[in-house]
């Protein structure tokens, strides 16, 4: 581009022009066909590095042995690689049991439903699968500045994140996950005892058949669309809290 | 293990602090380093020089703070194993500025697939890499790039601006030569 104001145009596709400057450069915009063609194509060069799935996220194996070479005090770590003590190893052998006896009925019922339920059926398994212990969140923190920076270039869209602390729903982090065949945003908040996920993903075309709110497993769920996303929050929180709570994030 | 006298709250601390940024630490010297045990090794490194100096932690940006150190520690492998990845500063050949610019390319980085961008990538000298990976995978603005790499905000929008356009050179080159080797059949 021969345009001399090249440099700014990478500082106003970066968002890093103060509002005067960014306002001028867009007037400068309309009248040069250089900037104009030379902005769309890194916004589509941007689109595909950030589609293309380019993060070397670290393997667990190195989270390890950065671990281990850091002083004893620190290992094993409390919450994250705490050994399940033998009443929870009962508990687990219960659940499986209880899977086995009342899977026959389950899953014959599965196979017939809609997709909106299966979409729903996925939902409370991932739920299910993030309270396992390390996988609630890849980013732990309580701030939304961290949590949602945190997604950028890990997925094609980016999803609000809300901070609700004040009203009694802590964020506690956000993770990525996979539901429908896309990657999505969770969001993971708190509820006193109770951990809430919000699913995040773009478009905002409900269903016909999908209902608002609905439980699987004695897991509740509540959906809502909003400024092209959709939403879900999943959590074992009754159901008149979680629409609070949806409420909330709506606002 | 690492001898240390300090207390526990400290390596606490740390663990807080610095385990957070792993996948960026690893993002960043795999970029860099451009291979995956080498940049296993290097975070490693990286995490224990951080540790060290744990102490001179004044708060503020931890990723910054660790990435830069990661980013030291990289440059310093590069320059006692692989030293000929340091001296090119940029590519002669890329670096022709009447070449014809053919606007609306937008289908191009549609249809580039990941792997060719992966390549095309990791052939830019290493100082655009590192600042386009900073600001397009790590998500960083100027400020914080700039602390990481330790050179003035203009330099790092100057490096951006140059590193996207040799990317998308060496995309252009990439398709013209598929498209070739597509007649050639």
């Amino acid at each position: 581009v021969a345009c001399e104001n090249e440099s700014l145009l990478h500082a106003y596709l970066d968002g890093e022009l103060d509002l005067v400057r960014s306002m001028e450069f867009e007037k400068h915009l309309q009248s040069c066909h250089d900037c104009a063609g030379e902005l769309r194509d890194q916004q589509s060069m941007r689109q595909s590095l950030r589609a293309a799935n380019l993060y070397e996220p670290a393997p667990a194996s190195l989270r390890d042995r950065v671990r281990a070479m850091l002083p004893a005090e620190i290992q094993p770590k409390p919450a994250l690689i705490r050994r399940p003590s033998s009443v929870e190893w009962l508990a687990v052998a219960a659940a499986i049991l209880i899977a086995i006896f009342f899977g026959a009925k389950v899953v014959p019922n599965f196979y017939g439903q809609k997709q909106s339920d299966l979409l729903a059926q996925e939902i409370i398994a991932s739920h299910i699968r993030s309270l396992q212990p390390g996988h609630l969140y890849d980013v732990q923190s309580t701030d939304q500045h961290t949590v949602k920076p945190w997604f950028d270039g890990k997925l094609d869209f980016a999803p609000p994140v809300v901070n609700v602390a004040d009203q009694g729903f802590p964020l506690i982090g956000g993770r990525l996950d996979y539901l429908g065949n896309r990657n999505v945003a969770a969001l993971v908040y708190q509820r006193q005892k109770h951990l809430i996920n919000v699913f995040v993903w773009p478009g905002d075309s409900k269903p016909a058949t999908l209902p608002e709110s609905q439980t699987i497993q004695g897991y509740n769920m509540v959906f809502w669309w909003h400024a092209d996303m959709s939403f879900c929050a999943a959590s074992d929180l009754n159901l008149a809290e979680l629409h609070q709570f949806a409420n909330l994030l709506q606002q | 293990m690492l001898e240390d006298s300090r207390g526990s709250d400290e390596a606490r601390r740390f663990d807080q602090v610095a385990m957070p940024h792993l996948d960026a630490a690893h993002n960043l010297a795999r970029w860099l380093v451009r291979n995956a045990d080498d940049a296993e090794d290097v975070v490693q490194e990286a995490y224990l020089r951080a540790f060290k100096y744990f102490g001179g932690y004044q708060g503020g940006d931890a990723r910054a703070w660790i990435l830069k150190i990661v980013r030291n520690t990289s440059y310093s492998f590069l320059e006692k194993n692989r030293p000929a990845d340091l001296s090119v500063e940029f590519d002669e050949t890329l670096h022709t500025t009447d070449v014809a610019q053919p606007q609306g390319e937008a289908a191009l980085f549609q249809s580039a697939d990941s792997r060719m961008l992966r390549n095309a990538l990791e052939e830019l000298p290493v100082n655009f890499r590192e600042a386009l990976v900073l600001r397009e995978l790590e998500g960083m603005s100027y400020k914080e790039i700039a602390d990481v790499m330790d050179v003035p905000i203009g330099t790092v929008m100057s490096g951006l601006a140059r590193g996207r356009a040799q990317l998308r050179e060496r995309l252009l080159q990439r398709r013209e030569g598929k498209e070739q080797r597509g007649l050639r059949k």
